[in-house]
């Protein structure tokens, strides 16, 4: 199987090629049939990978498949290290994880669209786009370099603008797609900045021989943090945090489904994944994984209260999903790789559930995604409202489900680190649960407020639109037992263990000499660390936590079920504080003052200058030639030339004077030669 | 490959251009087929140099290099050579000859004889520009180009064409006068160093390892920066180019793009850096600022022009300005990425250059506010923009990217002693890497928000309404450039093969200076 | 026997008017005719001297220059036949067109 890695992200490229090149002229089900196809084999083939993988020592399963050069190693002599890539794809149990995740949500949402966007204008196109996506994305993952990563990290960028500006002809669309690519961009730039630091310090893109070199103590200590900071600027801008964070809501203009995939379960997760790719060296740069921390509780915090005040379905999971971003960098900046990697799976579930789900309802009232103009859709949708029901509970973090152990397990990690980034999560879950529970509560509970002619229209989903939901829902409700606490049940199985070995340093310093031994014995040890952690404080915050979650559901519940006036008041009561949640801060508006309005300005200063003084400069130039050219053209008319014709018109009044002599009258010129001869002779007769 | 070949590749345009001469003026169809089947004869015959090249090769292919006596009392020779850089751009030149005959078919139809000659004449200028050897050749060569652009500018440019035909010509002669005092004066100082009076670039390119050479090579060097910096165009030297490009007719720009402007930094790789390696060691910082500067300079200017034609210019200064980074850095990486990104701009922005010419000859204005939602009348024309402006902004699997992530990995191998220091403080090493990779941001914000206004959005214009989609021929024309860009994006492999040894050869002879430069500090 | 002294009294009378009449007067043809009695002057001086010296050559010499003055009027007459076609005129102050 290692020698046929390349085969998953490939297999998604041959969908695009054939859609993206025959699609126009082909009936839509052969369009879905392979745009589906590819997706579905690429994700069985993942599983054969992965069960592979299982099957190896639990230290040494790492796959790889160095498919072919791509820049040329070159000899760069006295020192210096050539650039040399190779198309190189790894599966080790992060990636194995990642590419079940992106193929399995990806297929499932696959099959969904073709119900969601069957009657969309061009149709083909958007699955030409989506294949492209899996593509990228998979690269992503299964890159076992910086420069292959980052192949796919373009790529699914690219895949985003042209999903996110799919309705081209709306501006909105086609501004908001823009906005995702450049703000991705910046992050890019620091991404480009650090990978390239690393380079020129280690000599090499790939990630095993730089996490060797990190572990081994090799490279400034500055310098790694430098470089981990960077990494995580570029992991700011894809997996929208704070300070970049602005796209991922505006991202929600394009089709729901593309919501769900990228800007839910997978792309935006990239961020995440990066840095658990690289957690050794993070663990090497104690100041970034403080950063980092703090900037993912920060992101939390800010975003989930945004999340209190939007009206609009699709933004209230778009913020939903940056806070829980958020809680997924807390949780890696705590030193919680593999909570973080938790969350990010149960977050792929339940997140790509609700948007799917909100897709259902936005299909089900033609377009309307506006809560204010719902409500008491439970009667009308019930498979929508059961499925909506499981993604509640497990986003909330409602015991046994999904959400519930991977948001505990990151909150404990994060007590031991600082008691303040756990109350910072912990307010962040409370209102989670809250603002989930308004959404819920807007548009399915209490009466409906739809105009007449919408709800008469009101549909219930295909089946091809309710099976992925489903399959969702049931992974959303039991996807938590992927990894149980070890305090409370023993499994044979957690994800904590089968991902230990990836975020210890000791796997990788161990590289280039003896592998194997020391790996099981650090994976051991990390068992016992987790079981003697299972004190009380640990039942006690999952305790504490539970009744929160359910408190509030309970009381979110009352409100917009029961009492939806209570709500109102509520509302006019905090007008203040409602109005700047509702505007999210002005951050949009205080980003286009500082930073657009500027760049334009320097821009269009920097057009002046080159028009004006660049160019300018130039003209003074020819302004000046041309002035000295009139000089001399002076000088040459009065001065040179005025010799030339002084001289001339000496000889032309000499030559007026002696012309009278000549008559023309033959007479004249007779008379003279006798007078001449006249004088010739008197002089002769005289002389002699 | 045999003796000959070069001659025979740079003279069959020349031989087609006097063969032209004996059509009749009305035969546009046949002159127009009949040059384009030269340019095509001449991009076969090139082929055999890039499929059969022999990648072990550091220096001049021998089976080619042509050697004649031509002027002996002061000793000019006709040499003809190419090694595995100008064998590139002999490529490059011959294959966007044929595409520039390709886009003029339905552009020009106005005194369509002059034009074709006026065309393959400068196909003849700049191929023999990359194959002499001999500076006086060079010479005689580079200024041959000036004349047919001149007239191709001066007669089928746009509304300011005699403004912007003058201001090429002169500015870029104003460089070349000052190139050939620096040719002349290391002419002299060789000839009294060895009594032996040559132009051969063989010969003068060993006063690189000359000691003594370095005081007068600083001037030399000088010299010539300024005739190349014109011509590359280096901030700030450029104001030309967005006049040319922009009044240019489309073929002219994609051949202004995509080769003349690489006559400038051919030049800094083919003279500057081997035959004045110290001198160009102690003046790398400057030229790194200005490369800097051109990035980031061009960028922001290209951001806010209205006119479509004139922002593809700027984002030239701006791509430009990534060559000189990856040149100046002197080592590797930085040399073979800086080569690679001068071939990779001229077949983007040719490309690019070529868009532009689709639509203005449909609509005959270049302003961006006429245009908008195009997408929807033209999709594939819009397919192909999308392809060209992605290998514009350095995408992965596209060919700008492997440029610019190997200038800049370049970039960041550059010491911290190569810095300026402009008011006490110390500005160098990584600074300017880290300045070029703004570029990347600032090149995706124009280019993107350039295919925005253009393709995307409503399509309310009546006049677009109407508009046709790309024909057979322009995709065809569009196709082999948009191939390439996938190949090098995918595949560089072979370009690196033959870019590596010439390379290693140039890093070599770049001898002292560029061994402390290219170590690592730790 | 006329002494040689009348003759050439009597030739450079001859020359005298032949050279006030190519002088004064204005008709090209009476101008031909004062050149003929300058010529003949001239002859009449050859043939004086030969009588007087004994010698024949003059005689040979004044029937060489009659000979010569007939093609000169006839070369003369044909000029002035052709001046009078183009000017109507055969007024030699008509004829100026040297005049500088």
């Amino acid at each position: 199987m290692s020698g046929s890695l390349w085969l998953i992200p490939i297999l998604p490229v041959i969908g695009f090629l054939i859609n993206g090149l025959l699609g126009s002229r082909m009936p839509k089900k052969a369009v879905s049939f392979i745009a589906c196809g590819v997706v579905a084999v690429a994700f069985v083939l993942s599983g054969l990978a992965v069960i592979e993988l299982a099957g190896m020592p639990a230290g040494q399963r790492y796959m790889e498949n160095r498919l072919a050069t791509w820049v040329p190693p070159v000899d760069a002599g006295g020192g210096a290290k050539g650039l040399a890539v190779d198309w190189l794809f790894t599966l080790d149990p992060l990636s194995a994880v990642m590419i079940l995740i992106v193929t399995g949500v990806g297929l499932l949402i696959h099959i969904y669209s073709v119900g969601y966007m069957w009657e969309e204008p061009g149709y083909w196109r958007y699955f030409t786009y989506l294949n492209l996506f899996m593509a990228m994305m998979l690269t992503l993952v299964l890159g076992g370099s910086f420069a292959v990563m980052f192949v796919g990290w373009e790529g699914v960028g690219l895949c985003s603008y042209l999903l996110i500006g799919y309705f081209y002809w709306k501006p909105d669309c086609a501004d908001a797609g823009r906005k995702a690519f450049i703000t991705n961009r910046i992050g890019d730039l620091a991404f480009v900045i650090g990978t390239l630091t690393l380079f020129s310090y280690f000599g090499t893109l790939e990630f095993r021989p730089i996490l060797h070199a990190v572990t081994t103590g090799q490279g400034p200590q500055w310098v790694l943090t430098v470089v981990a900071l960077c990494l995580f600027g570029g992991a700011c801008g894809k997996s929208a945090q704070i300070p970049l964070y602005v796209w991922l809501p505006d991202a929600m203009a394009g089709p729901t489904p593309v919501s769900a995939l990228i800007h839910a379960a997978t792309m935006v997760t990239a961020g995440v994944y990066m840095v658990c790719r690289l957690a050794p060296l993070y663990l090497a740069a104690p100041a970034a994984l403080t950063v980092m921390a703090c900037v993912g509780a920060a992101t939390a915090l800010f975003a989930a209260t945004i999340g209190l005040a939007q009206d609009d379905i699709k933004k209230v999971l778009a913020y939903s999903t940056v806070s829980q971003l958020g809680y997924m960098f807390l949780a890696a900046g705590v030193g919680a790789f593999s909570g973080a990697i938790f969350h990010l799976t149960t977050h792929a579930f339940f997140k790509a559930l609700l948007f799917l789900g909100s897709g259902a309802v936005i299909h089900a009232l033609h377009h309307e995604q506006d809560m204010m103009k719902m409500g008491g859709l439970r009667k009308q949708l019930p498979t929508t409202y059961k499925v909506f029901l499981c993604g509640w509970v497990a986003i909330a973090g409602v015991p046994l489900t999904s959400g519930f152990f991977s948001k505990d397990e990151i909150l404990w990690k994060a007590f031991q680190w600082s008691p303040v980034i756990w109350a910072v999560g912990a307010i962040t879950a409370v209102l989670t649960a809250f603002y989930m529970t308004r959404l819920m509560g807007l548009t399915f509970w209490g009466k409906s407020r739809m105009d007449h002619h919408t709800e008469q229209h009101v549909h219930e989903v295909g089946p091809a639109m309710k099976w992925p939901l489903v399959i969702l829902a049931g992974l959303a409700l039991v996807g938590g037992f992927l990894s149980v606490p070890a305090s409370l049940w023993h499994m044979p199985f957690t994800l904590e263990a089968w991902l230990e070995p990836v975020f210890n340093p000791a796997t990788y310093a161990a590289l280039g000499g003896t592998t194997g031994g020391a790996m099981g014995g650090d994976a051991a040890e990390l068992a016992g660390h987790a079981e003697e952690a299972g004190s009380a404080a640990e039942y006690g915050l999952m305790l504490l936590m539970s009744l929160l979650a359910v408190l509030t559901m309970w009381f979110g519940f009352n409100l917009y079920d029961k009492t939806p006036e209570k709500a109102a008041a509520f509302k006019k009561r905090f007008a203040g504080v409602y109005n700047v949640l509702k505007n999210k801060y002005w951050v949009d508006e205080i980003y286009d003052a500082l930073v657009i309005q500027n760049f334009y300005r320097l821009s269009r200063a920097a057009h002046w200058f080159d028009v004006s003084v660049v160019d300018g400069a130039v003209h003074l130039v020819r302004n000046l030639t041309v002035g000295f050219s009139y000089l001399s053209v002076f000088w040459d008319t009065w001065v040179v030339d005025g010799l030339v014709n002084l001289a001339g018109r000496t000889v032309r009044a000499g030559s007026g004077g002696l012309r009278k002599l000549q008559t023309g009258l033959l007479q004249s010129y007779a008379s003279a030669m006798v007078f001449g001869l006249f004088v010739l002779i008197c002089f002769y007769m005289y002389v002699s | 490959m045999f003796r000959g070949l070069l001659s025979l590749i740079a003279y069959v345009p020349l031989l087609g251009a006097l063969l032209i001469l004996f059509f009749p003026k009305n035969a546009k169809k046949g002159i127009a087929w009949f040059a384009t089947a030269v340019a095509g004869v001449d991009f076969l015959l090139s082929l055999p140099l890039f499929f059969q090249w022999d990648t072990s090769l550091a220096g001049f292919d021998p089976t080619t290099l042509e050697r004649h006596s031509w002027i002996p009392s002061i000793g000019a020779q006709y040499i003809f050579g190419v090694d595995g850089i100008s064998m590139l751009f002999v490529l490059l030149t011959t294959l966007l000859g044929v595409v520039a005959m390709l886009s003029s078919w339905t552009a020009i139809t106005d005194r369509v004889k002059e034009y074709y000659i006026f065309l393959l004449l400068l196909q003849t200028g700049m191929l023999g520009t990359f194959m002499s050897l001999d500076f006086f050749l060079f010479y005689v060569f580079w200024e041959v180009m000036l004349v047919p652009m001149y007239f191709l500018i001066g007669i089928w440019g746009g509304s300011n064409k005699l403004y912007a035909a003058i201001k090429f010509f002169l500015y870029t002669l104003f460089g070349s006068v000052l190139m050939l005092l620096g040719i002349l004066a290391v002419y002299f100082y060789y000839g009294s160093k060895t009594g032996v009076s040559t132009f051969d670039y063989t010969q003068l390119v060993t006063l690189g390892a000359d000691p003594a050479f370095l005081a007068l090579s600083k001037w030399v060097f000088w010299a010539f920066f300024i005739g190349f910096a014109i011509k590359v165009p280096m901030f700030p030297f450029h104001t030309w180019l967005p006049d040319a490009h922009t009044e240019a007719p489309t073929a002219g720009s994609v051949i202004l793009a995509g080769v003349l402007l690489k006559m400038g930094t051919y030049g800094f790789v083919r003279f500057n850096l081997p035959m004045l390696p110290e001198a160009s060691r102690i003046y790398a910082p400057y030229i790194l600022g200005l490369a800097v500067v051109g990035i980031v300079y061009g960028a922001l200017v290209a951001m806010v022009q209205r006119d479509w034609k004139k922002l593809v210019a700027y984002s030239s200064v701006s791509h430009l300005g990534f060559c000189m980074l990856g040149v100046f850095a002197l080592n590797v990486n930085g040399l073979n990425g800086g080569i690679l990104q001068m071939l990779n701009h001229g077949l983007s922005t040719g490309a690019l250059f070529l868009i532009v010419g689709i639509v203005y000859e449909r609509r005959h204005t270049r302003l961006i506010s006429e245009f908008g939602g195009l997408s929807k009348q033209m999709p594939v024309f819009a397919t192909m923009f999308l392809i060209v402006t992605m290998s514009s902004i350095g995408l992965p699997v596209l060919n700008g990217f492997i440029g610019e992530f190997t200038i800049l990995a370049g970039a960041f191998q550059i010491p911290h002693d190569v810095a300026l220091h402009p008011f006490g403080m110390s500005v160098g090493g990584r600074f300017w890497a880290v300045c070029g990779v703004t570029g990347i941001v600032l090149g995706a914000a124009y280019m993107l928000w350039l295919y925005q206004r253009t393709m995307f959005g409503p399509l309310d214009n009546p006049e677009n309404q109407k508009l046709k989609d790309c024909t057979a021929r322009e995709v065809l024309y569009l196709a082999p450039l948009v191939a390439c860009c996938f190949w090098i994006g995918l595949y560089p492999k072979p370009f690196f093969d033959i870019l590596d040894k010439p390379v290693a050869h140039l890093v070599e002879q770049l001898g002292p200076a560029s061994r402390g430069y290219a170590e690592l500090r730790k | 026997m006329i002494p040689t002294s009348h003759i050439l009294v009597f030739s450079l009378a001859l020359f005298t008017i032949g050279l006030i009449g190519v002088l004064t007067r204005r008709n090209a043809i009476i101008v031909m005719m004062g050149i003929e009695l300058m010529l003949n002057s001239a002859n009449i001086n050859f043939i004086a001297f030969s009588q007087k010296l004994g010698d024949l050559a003059g005689q040979v010499f004044s029937i060489f220059t009659i000979v010569v003055a007939a093609g000169e009027v006839a070369v003369g007459l044909a000029i002035i036949i052709s001046l009078y076609r183009n000017k109507d005129s055969i007024n030699v102050d008509d004829m100026n067109i040297m005049k500088g």
